[in-house]
């Protein structure tokens, strides 16, 4: 029964027993228990990326009203097996021209952005890689890492579609960090730690949804762009420039972005969970079994809904005009998201030990949403208005 | 956990021998015939026109620009917000100047007309 309630810690110490009790000094028997947790975790991950294509292609389908995938194995569940066998036997093209060093490094620090995100990921209590004290910084940090592999494939690849899906790139996800990192401060502010754990942690009684519903829509508009997704998906628009950055790319390089992307917005719904929805807390139904890996399937199952709930938002809305994209960011995303910080600080300050944080929290963020939406109300109304009128004077002068 | 930045650095190995290994498989396993018109660049099927490191807008680099002083001054923000229940209603209002200062360089930016796309 003790092993079940913390599992990943009890194989810990009895691997690290047996290791030093061979004579192996304490650091390298902590590294080596460390790559062999990584090794497990990293293929936990990447089995879990090829049922993610699998879910995809199916959601898809059905959104389009198709069947998908349905051939080999039940539901077609073996068909991103094939397509894996498919990808590798490939031949493997470098244009002429290109950069070939950044070239071959693009795809790998893309597919190693991701995974790096996995390493503070709090799965449950006692069953996370590792707890940063600088947690959301390092979240930002390693998405970065992906935008620079999108522009170093872009810019490696020799080709002119390439190049601008890298330079969309830049404007468009590296704009787009900024109101993620404002929604990160808010989250960041009601918890009082930037560590993943701790942030789950005090999300104990109500979670941090409820304190903060503005923030939350903003990090999920942000996290699409972020992750390049319709109808944020400029940079590899597949009407305008062919496939954008991965243009050049043939087989398992091709592979390990689409891989890439597809587990980066699974690891970012998981993201939404915790940030946002209390992690693997579910209406008092994580206590139903004592055991953390019972919790980190609600989390796990929470990041497939928000998985979802993405895909889903790409089927539906079309694609954004670049400077509506940018316009969209600059004079209306980075605003609010700042404003709405500074409401929280305030807010959370006033009524901090107090029974009104919760409501107070609450309706400041609804009062901010209602005022936003009725200044863009009559924002819009004047400009239709000038507009008109315009259009007015001109008919009047060809009338003269 | 005596060291969090060591597992993370094990973390780095790992994430990067995961793709290499698959790259390398790839490359193995795959047939290996180049020719000049498989290798040569794409560009709809025709001759590629001109150089193909083209010259960009310089629209994307103020927009980097922008980016850049907003997310340097963000990084002054997060201990402001984690040490913010613990510090008195008067830091509060300083951080709050700061991000208005922050939003004041935002509103100048658009003023001069930075944010519009030409």
């Amino acid at each position: 029964m003790e092993f079940w309630k913390d599992p990943i810690n009890t194989i810990f110490a009895s691997m690290m027993e047996s290791f030093t009790s061979g004579g192996m000094s304490d650091v390298l028997a902590r590294v080596l228990i460390y790559l062999i947790g990584i090794l497990l975790f990293v293929t936990f991950a990447m089995v879990l990326d090829i049922f993610l294509v699998w879910i995809e292609r199916k959601v898809v389908a059905r959104f389009q009203d198709r069947l998908g995938p349905n051939r080999i194995g039940p539901f077609g569940i073996f068909q991103p097996f094939a397509d894996i066998v498919k990808l590798l036997i490939k031949e493997d093209i470098t244009p002429v021209g290109a950069d070939v060093v950044m070239f071959n490094l693009a795809p790998i620090f893309s597919m190693m952005s991701v995974l790096l995100l996995w390493a503070i990921m709090p799965f449950a209590p006692n069953m996370f890689g590792v707890d940063l004290n600088v947690g959301m910084l390092y979240l930002v940090a390693a998405g970065s890492i992906g935008t620079l592999s999108v522009i170093m494939a872009g810019w490696a690849s020799n080709n002119k579609y390439a190049l601008l899906g890298a330079f969309r790139t830049v404007a468009q996800m590296v704009s787009y960090e900024i109101p993620m990192v404002a929604a990160l401060l808010v989250v960041t502010l009601l918890a009082g730690t930037m560590g993943a754990v701790g942030i789950v942690g005090a999300q104990e009684g109500v979670s941090f949804f409820w304190l903060s519903p503005l923030a939350f829509l903003i990090f999920l508009i942000s996290a699409i762009a972020e992750l390049g997704r319709s109808p944020f998906d400029l940079n590899e628009a597949e009407s305008e420039i062919v496939a954008g950055f991965h243009t050049e790319y043939t087989g398992m390089k091709f592979g390990l972005f689409y891989a890439g992307e597809l587990l980066h917005s699974f690891t970012f719904g998981g993201f939404i969970a915790l940030l946002f929805f209390g992690g693997h807390r579910l209406f008092g139904l994580e206590n139903l079994f004592p055991t953390p890996i019972w919790g980190a399937l609600i989390f796990i199952g929470k990041a497939i809904f928000f998985y979802w709930v993405i895909m889903w938002i790409k089927y539906t809305v079309p694609r954004i005009r670049v400077d509506h994209m940018l316009a969209f960011n600059w004079k209306f995303l980075t605003p609010l998201a700042f404003i709405l910080l500074m409401v929280t600080a305030l807010v959370g300050r006033l009524f901090l030990e107090s029974a009104w944080l919760v409501p107070a929290l609450f309706i400041s963020n609804i009062l901010l949403a209602w005022l936003t939406v009725e200044y863009l109300k009559s924002h819009a109304r004047k400009e239709r208005e000038k507009e008109e009128a315009s259009k007015q004077s001109a008919t009047l002068a060809e009338q003269h | 956990m005596q060291n969090p930045w060591m597992y993370v650095g094990l973390f780095v190995l790992v994430g990067l021998l995961i793709p290499v290994a698959a790259i390398a498989i790839g490359a193995i396993l795959g047939p290996k015939k180049p020719n000049a018109i498989k290798q040569s660049t794409y560009e709809c099927g025709i001759e590629t026109v001109g150089d193909n490191w083209v010259q960009f807008k310089a629209q994307y680099y103020i927009f980097a620009l922008v980016f850049l002083v907003f997310d340097v001054e963000t990084v002054f923000l997060f201990p402001w917000a984690v040490s913010l229940n613990k510090l008195p209603l008067f830091a509060v209002f300083e951080g709050i100047i700061f991000i208005l200062i922050l939003l004041a360089g935002l509103v100048y930016a658009w003023k001069k007309g930075m944010l519009e796309w030409v």
